[in-house]
């Protein structure tokens, strides 16, 4: 394999509400060593970007439903058609809710089934890897990793037909579990149908998932899991040319 | 002319309502026993100018399907009504 030794340039998509940029961004600079960028909603192009990042917070206020009025963002028209290119689009908490409005993953985000805000570390077993090798590459079938999750709308919801549709393409990629990776209804957070936690789209670039990788990055914050799946982007970004070289 | 809708938006059946249950079991403590169930939703009251009551019907509905409702969880129905008030208004300078 060819390595190409450019640093990965992150566009991160800030909306009017969204929190979770900035963690986002200096786990990208600071201790990865990546090249990230916000890009503000009401801009049209991403940019000359290996991959785009839609953080965590309440887009619009939340307002009418989680996402609802993020997808109308002009920005979202450059991720869509980055991501139809096969680029490589993450969407964590709030930024998984506004893929599912935006029609770029199936199903939606609803109140937890407690109403409760969830603010902990959460243990999630990983499922097909090879179903999202730009951000999960690096993991392994069946393991669990801990990551927080800061939700107050993260019950997944979709139709049995669509979830049955997932399933069996190897689309749920992480669900719910306990330490030991066995997905049990008492290590749902929030009532999510059949525990799912993180599905990606058919072509497998698209990743949304409820809980912050960004925010499991360091040591310092009680957990690293989350880097590894910047280290699988990495390592998938390896061998592709660099953006600036791609015509975008 | 000036329209006034009303956009109810509620989750399809099936899809469960933590929301609706807390209330149901609210008034449930406050003695409404016969309570069987309830589910929450959202009232929208939308003023708006078209033509005429097909056009005006259109615009509902694909406000509806644009933004205001989600189908995957939800459905929308309205009550669509002139708003001759605001028309008379209009039509008298100040």
């Amino acid at each position: 394999m060819t390595i190409v030794g450019h640093r990965p340039r992150v566009a991160v998509v800030v909306f009017p509400g969204t929190w979770s940029e900035r963690d986002f961004i200096h786990v990208a600079a600071d201790v990865l060593d990546w090249e990230p960028y916000p890009v503000w909603h009401l801009e049209e192009r991403l940019g000359a970007c290996d991959a785009a990042v839609l953080p965590g917070g309440f887009a619009h206020g939340d307002h009418l439903r989680t996402g609802a009025i993020a997808r109308f963002s002009p920005i979202m028209r450059s991720v869509e058609a980055f991501a139809a290119t096969g680029g490589p689009v993450i969407g964590s908490c709030n930024g998984f809710q506004v893929l599912t409005e935006a029609g770029m993953l199936p199903g939606a985000l609803l109140r937890n089934d407690h109403l409760e805000f969830r603010c902990d570390w959460q243990w999630l077993r990983v499922e097909h890897p090879a179903s999202a090798p730009a951000w999960l590459g690096d993991l392994a079938d069946g393991e669990p990793i801990r990551l927080p999750i800061s939700h107050g709308e993260g019950r997944y919801v979709a139709d049995a037909e669509t979830l049955d549709e997932l399933e069996a393409a190897g689309r749920v990629v992480l669900r719910y579990a306990d330490a030991d990776g066995a997905v049990r209804d008492e290590a749902n957070p929030n009532g999510s149908e059949r525990g799912i936690a993180g599905i990606t789209n058919a072509a497998g670039n698209v990743l949304g998932l409820m809980p912050h990788p960004e925010r499991a990055a360091e040591p310092e914050v009680g957990g690293t899991d989350g880097l590894r799946l910047f280290r699988s982007l990495e390592r998938w970004l390896q061998g592709r040319p660099a953006a600036a070289e791609r015509r975008l | 002319m000036r329209w006034l809708a009303e956009v109810h938006v509620s989750l399809r059946p099936g899809i469960a309502d933590p929301e609706g249950q807390t209330i149901g079991s609210a008034l449930r403590s406050l003695g409404y026993e016969t309570v069987a169930e309830v589910r929450s939703g959202k009232l929208l009251r939308i003023a708006f100018e078209a033509d005429d009551p097909g056009a005006a019907e259109t615009t509902v509905g694909e406000m509806c399907r644009r933004l205001l409702a989600n189908p995957v969880m939800e459905t929308a129905s309205w009550e669509l009504r002139a708003d001759e008030q605001q028309d008379a208004e209009e039509a008298v300078p100040s």
